[in-house]
């Protein structure tokens, strides 16, 4: 058993027909998630990739007892489609899709208030469970069933991190993506909560970067929680020019710095270990979790 | 995307907020005939660059005479203008727009942005405006006022009334405040914008709002719905390689050193700089290559990389994942090198999706390259080869 997702988790696509959806679902069937059905307004009644496909997630849901989707629909109308998942109750979304407007998901945070969803993005790689259930478009190459949270907003720097705390030894509990975008479904402390209760995670590395208070926050929640299992962070972006956008939103500075060196010494003084860059954090984990043990 | 100030100014006025009667001008008649035309006693002549702190760099004149605005605009038009957020190349100054000064009685901040605690919007007051606003809230945060808006709800007046209070903008003015704050409000959704900034705020003397300087910034993710808003984008102020870039689903940066970088991802391009920086190598670029591309938009990324000027080597830096796969990149980097013709030392670290692959298609495509083990071993080969102390 693990956080959010487990092997009994029933998989719903949203945008199931489309290239990147048909190709990515594809390859979580054959990593052992169970997918059982698939929503595409107006193709309804039709099958793809063996699952029935729905209008509507209402109906998927009532049909199949999906207990969680992944939303692969393009920007436009990614939004709405969050927002269908939500209000039909389904506890667990996660949404891949990149160049979501904002303002969508400031309507997307609102619907999200008082729901029984946990939304996971827009513009995440995903969940992931080694071995167990993957809902992601991440790699599944150098991943290991283990005991390391790995929480990230950032896909690609997450598989190398997966990477080397598999080389290290130590293997993953479970992956998360809170996603790249300013405005997103769960952040770093809900993910914090959920793992330092979580029994099959010992340690948490955390993956941040300039822009944004996701940090900051999670430093407040350390400093007041003190919790047992230790907490890696790396935090890139320290070299970066300032008030320059990279790739993934810089957001402005009026609720704080956003800088990197300020970001770093919040989790420092939180008790949060911090590594030196992105080819040591297997090797750093590694020696903390036995310096613990 | 940033809007220059004129641009600001003309779309706030169409949500019926009062700015100062004024018109841009990009040539010394134009400034002096508006001037001309306004009927005021003092004009403010501004520079437009797409930065701010230009009253303290002297992108900002306040001037008595239409023979003023004139000089004033030959100090402006045509120079470099370096502030504090244009980096040491400056921005040069193709326009200025001439307005109507204003009998200021009181300046405020105000700005409407996003909260990224609650992914609501938020308007942020302070009952002084000022060009060192945000140090001052650095040092201070106290003297921020916030209201952050609950999308699921119709914002309630006395919501807009309240951060008048709090803003001293009580007895007479607040009315007139809370209705300023719905219409900025209104426009901030309406336009889909990141930050619609206004600073100052004057309360003039006859007791009326006006945006003496307003700054707008729009979500690139929503100029999609507004083709009319897309249209303004001023691309004299933009990197011609950087638009070439986003053409091609490439997100791309020119910065100042001689290793060419080319990495999947924003996380793993940003650590991949900090690398290169922590062992004393001096990046040309930051280029992160989105999930979508192709090995075509890729290989355009490439030569962006390779008609950088004082390139001296190449680190590919790519842990393949989803719908990048690694040979997808060295396809890409084959195709550039063959079109361009470029031969530089080039220093691959692959792993993830499809390495091995992405190692036969560079070499099957004669790409000699330096096959490093893992982030560090590939950023200190590149530093060596760059600097001299290592052959490619």
């Amino acid at each position: 058993m693990t956080v959010l997702i487990s092997k009994d988790t029933k998989l719903l696509c949203q945008g199931i027909t489309g290239r990147a959806a048909t190709f990515h679902m594809g390859r979580a069937i054959a990593y052992g998630t169970q997918l059982v059905a698939g929503v595409r307004p107006g193709k309804g009644g039709i099958s793809h990739l063996d699952v029935p496909v729905f209008d509507r997630v209402g109906d998927a849901v009532t049909e199949t007892g999906a207990d969680a989707s992944i939303v692969f629909v393009p920007p436009a109308n990614a939004a709405k489609a969050m927002i269908e998942a939500i209000e039909a109750e389904i506890p667990l979304v996660v949404c891949v899709t990149e160049r979501v407007p904002v303002m969508d998901m400031v309507e997307v945070k609102a619907a999200l208030r008082g729901s029984k969803t946990r939304l996971i993005g827009a513009n995440s790689q995903g969940i992931l469970a080694p071995g167990i259930c993957k809902i992601g478009v991440m790699s599944t190459v150098h991943e290991k069933p283990g005991t390391v949270g790995i929480v990230s907003r950032s896909a690609s720097l997450t598989s190398e991190i997966v990477a080397q705390t598999s080389a290290a030894g130590l293997g993953q509990s479970i992956t998360i993506g809170v996603g790249g975008d300013p405005v997103h479904g769960i952040g770093f402390v809900d993910c914090l909560e959920m793992l330092m209760a979580d029994a099959d995670t010992q340690s948490i590395i955390l993956i941040g970067e300039i822009g944004g208070t996701e940090e900051e926050e999670a430093a407040e929640y350390l400093q007041a929680s003190k919790p047992e299992k230790p907490v890696l962070a790396l935090i890139t972006g320290r070299h970066a020019p300032v008030r320059r956008r990279m790739g993934h939103a810089g957001t402005l500075s009026l609720f704080g710095s956003g800088g990197a060196a300020e970001k770093i010494k919040a989790l420092k003084s939180a008790g949060v270990h911090i590594a030196q860059n992105a080819s040591t954090v297997g090797e750093t984990m590694r020696r903390i979790a036995s310096a613990k043990k | 995307m940033y809007l220059h100030e004129y641009q600001a100014k003309e779309i706030l006025s169409r949500y019926a907020i009062a700015v100062p009667e004024g018109r841009v001008a990009d040539t010394l008649d134009d400034a002096e005939a508006i001037a001309r035309d306004i009927p005021a006693k003092k004009f403010a002549v501004k520079a437009q660059v797409l930065a701010g702190g230009r009253g303290k760099a002297g992108g900002v004149a306040l001037v008595a005479t239409s023979r003023a605005v004139r000089e004033a605009a030959k100090d402006m038009l045509g120079k470099v203008l370096v502030t504090d957020q244009t980096g040491p190349e400056g921005c040069i100054v193709r326009r200025v727009y001439v307005e109507a000064g204003v009998d200021i009685e009181r300046s405020l901040f105000i700005a409407a942005m996003i909260d990224p605690r609650t992914g609501q919007v938020a308007l942020v007051g302070s009952r002084q405006g000022g060009e060192d606003i945000e140090d001052q809230a650095a040092r201070d945060p106290a003297i921020m006022e916030t209201l952050v808006i609950d999308q699921a709800a119709i914002p309630a007046a006395s919501d807009f009334a309240d951060l008048a209070d709090r803003l001293d903008l009580g007895d007479g003015l607040r009315d007139a405040a809370a209705a300023f704050f719905e219409k900025l409000y209104g426009a901030f959704k309406e336009l889909d914008a990141s930050l619609i900034e206004i600073n100052p705020l004057a309360v003039t003397t006859d007791k009326q709002f006006v945006a003496v300087d307003a700054k707008i910034v729009l979500d690139d993710n929503a100029l999609v719905r507004h083709p009319e808003l897309a249209a303004l984008r001023d691309t004299d102020d933009l990197d011609p390689m950087e638009m070439e870039a986003q053409r091609h689903d490439i997100n791309f940066m020119r910065m100042d050193g001689n290793i060419g970088v080319a990495v999947n991802g924003a996380g793993l391009a940003l650590a991949t700089n900090d690398m290169l920086a922590d062992a004393g190598g001096r990046p040309a670029n930051f280029m992160d290559i989105r999930t979508s591309a192709t090995s075509t938009q890729i290989s355009h990324g490439f030569d962006m990389i390779f008609k950088t000027p004082g390139v001296k080597a190449v680190l590919v830096n790519v842990h393949g994942g989803g719908m990048t796969p690694c040979d997808t990149i060295a396809e890409g980097l084959g195709m550039s090198m063959q079109r361009t013709g470029r031969k530089l030392p080039i220093v691959v670290r692959v792993a993830g999706n499809n390495a091995d692959f992405a190692r036969v298609v560079l070499k099957n495509c004669g790409i000699a390259f330096y096959d490093a083990a893992d982030i560090g071993e590939a950023v200190d080969r590149v530093i060596a080869i760059a600097s001299g102390e290592a052959a490619a």
